[in-house]
């Protein structure tokens, strides 16, 4: 097991910012955490990462507990801040050449990795400017090359993404994608896309409490299933309520029905049979798709209240 | 803490702040020793370097956390502190590096100075009659004063994420160690207690030390407060997990 959180708190005075939570990350594993802002990622993050102690509970990574094996935890971690930090008046191949001293390597290794990372994170060009000057994009690159650095077996990356254009979006996507062939990876964010395109598995967090922890498709299809069907002649709600396995029926439009089924069941061809008895002419049937978004909203704002 | 005293000191390097603190420094004090009538040497008729090391301190109570102000409170501020505190770094070795920066700045400042003990010397009569081990003294005092100049300067940097703020708590508290302590001991009139206040500023053991003897007291007193500044700059970095 890469990463083993167990019961962790953080109180912040008399607010409580993670309650309790306990997951664990296995070898090779890509772990997206979600939730709302403010509901404890970063603050988790920070701890595994040992910048801030836990008030309760332990972080393991490779088996060594954070708060008493720092140095050799912090060895084993590569991260990635929220909101990138970096020393804005550096050169990318300064800057790079700096963090991997930080790590101790030879002369000559630390020449051949931050080449490596330059052309890892596709920043051959940008090698000689300022981090100042560059891009965002650019930045986050340099960024995701400085937590890689040391070739970490963990890796922490908090929000790699947040406010980034499509283009660049993507391209960092698919660098966390590539690096994380051989490495056992935790990330956050708010993205859902994002986490549905990257990640095996999903834990979400609200007011820092774990409120799923679950593999995408499953996450996906535990959901409400939702049919929507549209006639060209007249119907009621009552008449479409006879049909089997319907749960709920609501008017969207005129002939336009919201049709809510028992979890788990197809209720498509019912709905046909239905509309082939009754004689109408249907002009539209399909399933609505279960998406990340409400299935995330379904969680965090349900356990809200 | 050699890779944090690189960074920091090719930081002074890039960013004219080295330039800019030892042209001021030697301007300042080149127009205080030999063009400016009240205090130039010329003048004075003495082959004595009192100047430099009177007004140089003041001087340096402005530079120094000018220097200094930075040095936390811009990785506060960019969160860049997150980053090296996530990484296998000791903070004791983040504020040495720091700290060591700075003081080999300010000792690099103070070498340019040492032409004018030769200028003297020269201009002597009869030729070398000068107080050598007074003016060593004297330079050994002004490096061990930069010395804690700049963990004052540090100290207050560690404190707020604002630079400005930071530069008025160093200057502030530089002042108040350098000749506030002599200001507060006036305020008694018993002989005791105002020796003890006087022994807590600079200016008693600086000006010990500027008669050409080196006393190990006056060396104790000077590390003991550099070192009383870096802990507690090492203890308010850690304050970030009370």
């Amino acid at each position: 097991m890469s990463l083993k959180i167990s019961n962790l708190s953080k109180y912040y005075g008399r607010q409580k910012a993670v309650d309790q939570i306990s997951f664990s990350v296995n070898d090779g594993e890509i772990v997206g955490f979600l939730g709302p802002n403010g509901a404890g990622k970063s603050t988790t993050m920070k701890i595994i990462t040992g910048f801030l102690p836990p008030s309760e509970g332990s972080v393991e990574i490779m088996g060594e507990s954070v708060t008493d094996y720092p140095m050799s935890v912090k060895r084993n971690i590569g991260y990635l801040p929220e909101h990138n930090p970096l020393y804005l008046d550096m050169y990318v191949h300064e800057f790079l050449s700096f963090m991997a001293g930080i790590y101790g390597l030879s002369l000559s290794r630390k020449k051949e990795r931050v080449i490596e990372m330059i052309t890892l994170c596709g920043l051959e060009d940008e090698q000689n400017k300022r981090i100042g000057m560059l891009s965002k994009g650019f930045r986050q690159r340099v960024g995701l090359a400085q937590a890689l650095i040391h070739d970490p077996k963990v890796l922490i990356l908090d929000e790699p993404t947040s406010g980034l254009d499509p283009n660049q979006l993507i391209e960092i996507r698919r660098l966390i994608k590539k690096v994380s062939m051989s490495k056992t990876v935790l990330f956050s964010s708010h993205i859902l896309q994002e986490v549905e395109a990257l990640c095996d598995r999903v834990v979400v967090i609200n007011n820092g409490k774990i409120v799923a922890d679950d593999r995408v498709e499953n996450l996906l299809h535990g959901g409400d299933n939702f049919f929507i069907i549209e006639f060209a002649d007249p119907v009621t709600t009552e008449e479409l309520m006879g049909v089997t396995d319907v749960e709920q029926v609501r008017q969207m439009e005129k002939f336009r029905f919201h049709v809510k089924a028992k979890a788990g069941v197809d209720i498509r061809q019912a709905l046909v049979k239905f509309t082939v008895e009754k004689n109408l002419s249907l002009i539209e049937l399909k399933q609505e798709e279960n998406s990340l978004e409400t299935v995330f909203s379904q969680l965090t704002l349900v356990k809200k209240k | 803490m050699v890779q944090i005293f690189l960074k920091e000191f090719n930081g002074f390097l890039n960013s004219l702040i080295a330039y800019m603190v030892m042209g001021v420094f030697l301007i300042i004090m080149g127009l205080l020793m030999w063009v400016f009538k009240d205090t130039s040497v010329l003048n004075y008729g003495y082959a004595d370097m009192s100047t430099l090391f009177s007004f140089g301190p003041y001087v340096l109570i402005f530079l120094v956390p000018a220097i200094t102000m930075r040095s936390f409170a811009e990785e506060k501020k960019l969160g860049t502190l997150e980053l090296l505190m996530t990484k296998p770094l000791a903070e004791r070795d983040i504020v040495l590096g720091k700290f060591f920066a700075a003081f080999v700045l300010v000792i690099i400042s103070l070498i340019p100075t040492l032409i004018y003990y030769f200028t003297l010397s020269h201009l002597g009569n009869p030729e070398g009659n000068i107080d050598t081990s007074g003016v060593m003294g004297s330079f050994i005092g002004m490096t061990l004063l930069g010395g804690i100049f700049c963990s004052i300067g540090i100290l207050a940097s560690s404190i707020t994420p604002n630079q400005i703020v930071s530069f008025i708590i160093g200057a502030f508290f530089c002042y108040l160690f350098y000749t506030g302590m002599d200001s507060a001991a006036a305020l008694f009139n018993d002989g005791e207690n105002s020796l003890l206040v006087r022994q807590f500023g600079i200016v008693y053991h600086y000006e010990s030390l500027s008669k050409g003897l080196i006393d190990s007291r006056d060396l104790i007193y000077f590390f003991s407060v550099a070192f009383v500044m870096l802990l507690s700059t090492k203890t308010v970095l850690s304050s970030r997990s009370w």
